[in-house]
């Protein structure tokens, strides 16, 4: 039996209009990332990386093709429609962080379960931050803690909702190599428990060796590559 | 109820964080600004007015040549207002062998209703008649009379003396000192008998066809006051009038007018800059809002969720920010309530719920609108903001977006002003600021854009920061120039409004008049006045004459509508000549007369006198005097400041065209408090001369110019609290920018000298640029609202002026550098960690 396909990209095309003609970043890429499955994008600065993950969780619409979520397609979706299956299935882990400084660590794990409208949203919250170690520390404000804690409190909002997909761009990119290492560690632990699709951006070579697939973006393609 | 719930939670941190306080700040104090501004008009006003009444007897009275209809009086019985009835009419008074003309007042129960009568209820001798006097305790008793000392002295009556009204026998028993309801010409009314209501019938004086002139006094809340005036005033019928305090003393009216004026305008300004300041201070609070809801949408939140959280945040401020500001507005005018008990002396009416419900109502239609131009872009935030910070950023509202903040400004700004003239006016200059503004923004941009590319120092680096963002220069100079315009002009026409006050009563305002001076008596008058250190008193010939043909058309009453110009075309003028027009009248046509044109036929007519007989330059007017018909010619017309207590006259001629007729002088001058000896003095070697005491009159009036000078402070202070909102609203609006361009300054090396020359270099600029369109905008608002609106004298203050300029230009930067200088003394670091 075949395993569904949780993330499915069908020759996908993005390219931006200038002042001086058409830039392409992405070029007839396709991609499928099965169910459970651990996926890094690798590539340098500027390859589109972080245009593919946009275009794949649906921040983003493409210039043409299609992406495909749990078999759905959302890219001919509208803002809202492709919303709501975010809301409904992904989760985010961002390099600078994104917490809301006016909210406290609790509330910020707790806005996407409200979103959704989740009756469980705190309790759910409270467990999510005493599993990555905050539990002491949820009415603090994300000036009160470190990048490390910061980071922290965005995984536990990324996994309290149980997502299928959890999309992470550069997680440890603001880290410095220690604090990095602690949030991979947590990062990949907590995706081993709960089964979550994996798709992580990254130019760390080390960090994207902890998945099954590494894929480097060239030229607008996508390039599997072997493990050493 | 999510969506509420994550509004709230969202609010209370961006409360603590300080991004929606000064929003929040600016809406109370538009809010505050529209009820307590209200309130203070409303109170003060009615209060005024009340005051005004002493001068009136009451606080409305119904006058009419007719007796008063009893449904007049039976309604206002209904309505619960205090009432009383006079008549009055001219009639001749006997004692022994001697007769004398009198104006007889018929008073009710109760008379006045506002104010007191003062008497003297002993025998004292004539000359001391003039003072000393107490406050009565209600009215002649039936049988008996109150007249004035010119009566006493001309009749030689005294207390206990008997005196012939009528068909009447009645006991004199008291001297009528003061009566402040009396009004009216001062200079023809014969002196008062005061006799009581009960009385009247028995005197026989009221016949058919008698000219009586029957009054009915109320007195009431100002509310309930304003609702009988309103059922009144389409009954009224022909000969019958409605008056209030303004239409009985013109120096009351035009004092109140202007208060009024003024009232409205202080919160018309508050209106204008507090939403000025919300529009400023709404600007970090949407960029803040941004972010949370371009995360909202990454985390699968609907256009129509973020449209719920952002109403919800809006409503609720608006609701903490209006309860807020009704709160506010109610301690402030309690404040006021015993600002008054001390000013106003008499009791403020109870403040309304109205207030409360329209400031309200004025605060969410405030917030909304401020709002509105941003509800499509932060509903719209896209999701990639979050990997993208320059989505979202460059949207740009469409003009239509701001129709209805402009609608509500337009509106709040006509609803203060209470007049649809002022309010166009106000609304026409903020639209004529907005343009000038811009225009200067945008020249000044040009030429900075002329900077060479190359140049270095921080200075430059500072001009470069101004042509870097022009959008953000232009708010910027637009909210510093507004805040500064409306103090500066609050300011000009408060200290305009204030000496005109001053000069129309200033201390030594004339406050006896003397009348009736032979020719004879002249040179030992001014000897006496000498003597008493009371110079340069003038002395004004007066011959009497009434007005027989319009360039040989007989004069017909019936020609005119107007109650004024009847009553003007039936009375006797005064008549004067004199070399030289009087300091305090100003020639509008012809000319004056030259020493050669001595005994020409020509007359100097006053202007309002002249439009009420429709009467111009050249008209020949026939005058009877003594007997015999004399005609004049307007050669010119004059404009006269009655309010000033000196002796005027409508018609003025050369000397030369007089000096046959019988004339009798007469004189005004200040007599200092404690010095009423004199009178007695003069009384007593010129017995013939009658003085009119002016002093208590003139003493209300001050008094209620006063009170009115200290509303106009509270209200000015209050404007002058929004004026430093919006300043501060313009400084926070643009901090977070200014800071995160300092600290990459102090990141790429430079010092902090370096870049606090910068910020003071650019806000230099700002704040002179700002000060000059304010400077301009304010002399200009300021001459066109004292000229045309006011009507007082205006003069340009150029070192006020320069000085407001260099103020702006030092405490703008000042104000920015405490702003900024906590984050200018961290390091760099801590803060790029912090934005």
């Amino acid at each position: 039996m075949q395993t569904p396909l949780a993330v499915e990209a069908v020759n996908l095309d993005k390219y931006i209009e200038n002042g001086a003609g058409r830039l392409d970043i992405l070029q007839s890429l396709s991609l499928q990332v099965a169910a459970g499955e651990k996926v890094a994008i690798i590539g340098s600065s500027g390859s589109g990386k972080s245009t593919l993950l946009s275009l794949l969780a649906g921040l983003d619409s493409p210039s043409g093709g299609k992406v495909l979520v749990n078999g759905t397609e959302i890219s001919h979706l509208d803002e809202d429609g492709r919303a709501a299956i975010r809301g409904k299935s992904m989760g985010f882990v961002f390099q600078s962080f994104q917490l809301l400084p006016s909210l406290t660590a609790l509330e910020n794990v707790m806005l996407p379960l409200q979103l959704a409208g989740r009756k469980d949203a705190k309790e759910k919250s409270s467990a999510a931050l005493e599993r990555v170690g905050l539990g002491h520390r949820l009415s603090h404000y994300p000036r009160q803690m470190s990048g490390g804690e910061q980071q922290r409190v965005a995984i536990a909002r990324a996994f309290a909702p149980q997502p299928a997909i959890l999309f992470a761009d550069e997680p440890t990119g603001n880290l410095d190599e220690h604090t990095g290492e602690r949030i991979i560690e947590l990062l990949f632990g907590l995706n081993a428990e709960s089964g979550t699709t994996l798709i992580l951006v990254t130019h760390d070579m080390q960090l994207a060796s902890r998945c099954q697939r590494r894929l480097r973006l060239h030229d607008g393609q996508l390039h599997e590559e072997a493990f050493a | 109820m999510t969506a509420f719930l994550i509004a709230w939670r969202q609010l209370r941190s961006q409360w603590a964080a300080g991004e929606v306080r000064v929003l929040v700040f600016a809406l109370v104090l538009a809010v505050a600004a529209t009820t307590s501004v209200g309130f203070f008009t409303d109170r003060i006003e009615s209060a005024l007015v009340r005051q005004g009444g002493m001068l009136l007897g009451g606080d409305i009275l119904v006058a009419a040549d007719h007796a008063i209809p009893d449904r007049y009086i039976d309604e206002a019985r209904q309505r619960g207002l205090q009432s009383t009835h006079a008549a009055e009419f001219p009639s001749m008074v006997l004692h022994g062998d001697d007769s004398q003309l009198a104006e007889i007042k018929a008073v009710g129960e109760g008379f006045p209703l506002r104010g007191e009568l003062t008497v003297l209820q002993r025998r004292v001798e004539p000359a001391l008649m003039l003072t000393g006097g107490q406050a009565a305790t209600g009215i002649p008793a039936p049988g008996t009379v109150w007249i004035e000392p010119r009566l006493a002295s001309k009749l030689g009556v005294n207390v206990g003396d008997s005196l012939e009204v009528g068909e009447r026998n009645m006991q004199v028993s008291a001297i009528l000192q003061r009566e402040p309801s009396r009004g009216g010409d001062m200079f023809s009314i014969a002196p008062r008998v005061m006799l009581n209501a009960a009385d009247l019938a028995s005197t026989g004086l009221i016949q058919f066809g008698s000219r009586v002139k029957y009054q009915l006094l109320l007195a009431g809340e100002a509310a309930e006051i304003d609702d009988f005036a309103a059922w009144l005033k389409p009954k009224l019928e022909r000969g019958e009038q409605l008056q209030k305090v303004t239409d009985a003393r013109p120096e009351m009216r035009n004092a109140l007018e202007k208060a009024q004026q003024f009232l409205g305008l202080s919160a018309m300004v508050s209106v204008i800059l507090a939403m000025v300041a919300m529009f400023l201070a709404s600007q970090p609070y949407v960029q803040k809002s941004l972010d949370s809801y371009a995360l909202m949408r990454c985390f699968g939140a609907s256009r129509r969720f973020i449209f719920r959280i952002l109403m919800s945040q809006t409503l609720l401020i608006a609701a903490f920010g209006s309860g807020f500001g009704v709160l506010l507005g109610f301690a402030a005018q309690a404040g006021l309530a015993v600002l008054a008990d001390r000013l106003l002396l008499e009791t403020l009416p109870a403040p309304g719920i109205m207030p409360a419900v329209s400031g309200l109502a004025a605060g969410f239609a405030a917030m909304l609108a401020v709002v509105w131009p941003h509800l499509a872009r932060l509903r719209d935030v896209p999701a990639l903001r979050i990997l993208r910070r320059d989505l979202g950023e460059q949207y740009q509202a469409h003009w239509l977006h701001f129709v209805p903040a402009l609608l509500v400004l337009a509106g709040l700004i006509l609803w203060q002003a209470g007049d649809a003239k002022l309010g166009a006016i106000v609304l026409l200059a903020l639209a004529g600021l907005l343009l000038a503004v811009a225009l200067l923004a945008w020249l000044g941009v040009r030429l900075l854009a002329r900077l060479p590319q190359n140049a270095t120092g921080s200075w430059l680096l500072g001009l470069a920061a101004l042509k870097r963002r022009p959008g953000l220069v232009v708010a910027q100079v637009l909210g510093f120039s507004l805040g500064l315009t409306a103090l500066i002009l609050l300011a000009i026409v408060r200290g305009d409004l204030l000496s005109s006050w001053q000069q129309t009563l200033p201390e030594d305002a004339p406050n006896r008049f003397i009348i009736n001076i032979q020719p004879e008596q002249i040179r030992p008058i001014k000897q006496f006045f000498d003597r008493s250190g009371l110079h340069h008193v003038e002395i004004f010939p007066m011959v009497r004459g009434r007005l027989l043909e319009i360039n040989g058309k007989p004069l017909n009453v019936e020609d005119y509508q107007d109650d004024r110009a009847r009553r003007l075309a039936e009375r006797e003028f005064n008549l004067s000549w004199t070399v030289d027009m009087q300091q305090d009248n100003q020639l509008l046509e012809g000319h004056w007369w030259q020493p050669s044109e001595h005994g020409k036929p020509m007359l100097s007519l006053e202007q309002g006198i002249a439009n009420d007989l429709r009467l111009k330059l050249g008209d020949r007017l026939t005058y009877d005097v003594a007997g015999t018909r004399l005609e004049l010619e307007i050669t010119s017309l004059r404009k006269v400041e009655w309010d000033t207590m000196r002796a005027n006259f409508f018609a003025v001629t050369p000397p030369g065209v007089l000096d046959d007729y019988p004339a009798s002088y007469i004189t005004s001058f200040h007599l200092p408090g404690g010095q009423e000896q004199l009178l007695n003095q003069l009384v007593r070697e010129f017995p013939n001369l009658t003085v009119i005491d002016v002093a208590a009159l003139l003493d209300q009036v001050r008094e209620i110019m006063n009170k009115m000078s200290h509303a106009l402070e509270y209200v000015f202070a209050f404007s002058l609290l929004t004026g430093l909102a919006v300043l501060y609203a313009a400084l926070v609006a643009t901090r977070e920018e200014r800071v995160k361009e300092a600290t990459l300054l102090r990141v790429l090396g430079a010092s902090r000298r370096q870049v606090l020359q910068a910020l003071w270099t650019e806000f230099a600029v700002i704040g002179i640029l700002a000060a000059l369109v304010a400077t301009l905008a304010a002399a200009i608002m300021a001459y066109y609202l004292s000229s045309q609106v006011f009507n007082i004298p205006y003069q340009f203050n150029l070192r006020g002026a320069l000085g407001v300029m260099v103020l702006a230009a030092l405490l703008v930067p000042a104000a920015a550098w405490l702003g900024m200088r906590r984050f200018l003394n961290q390091s760099p670091r801590a803060i790029l960690q912090s934005i």
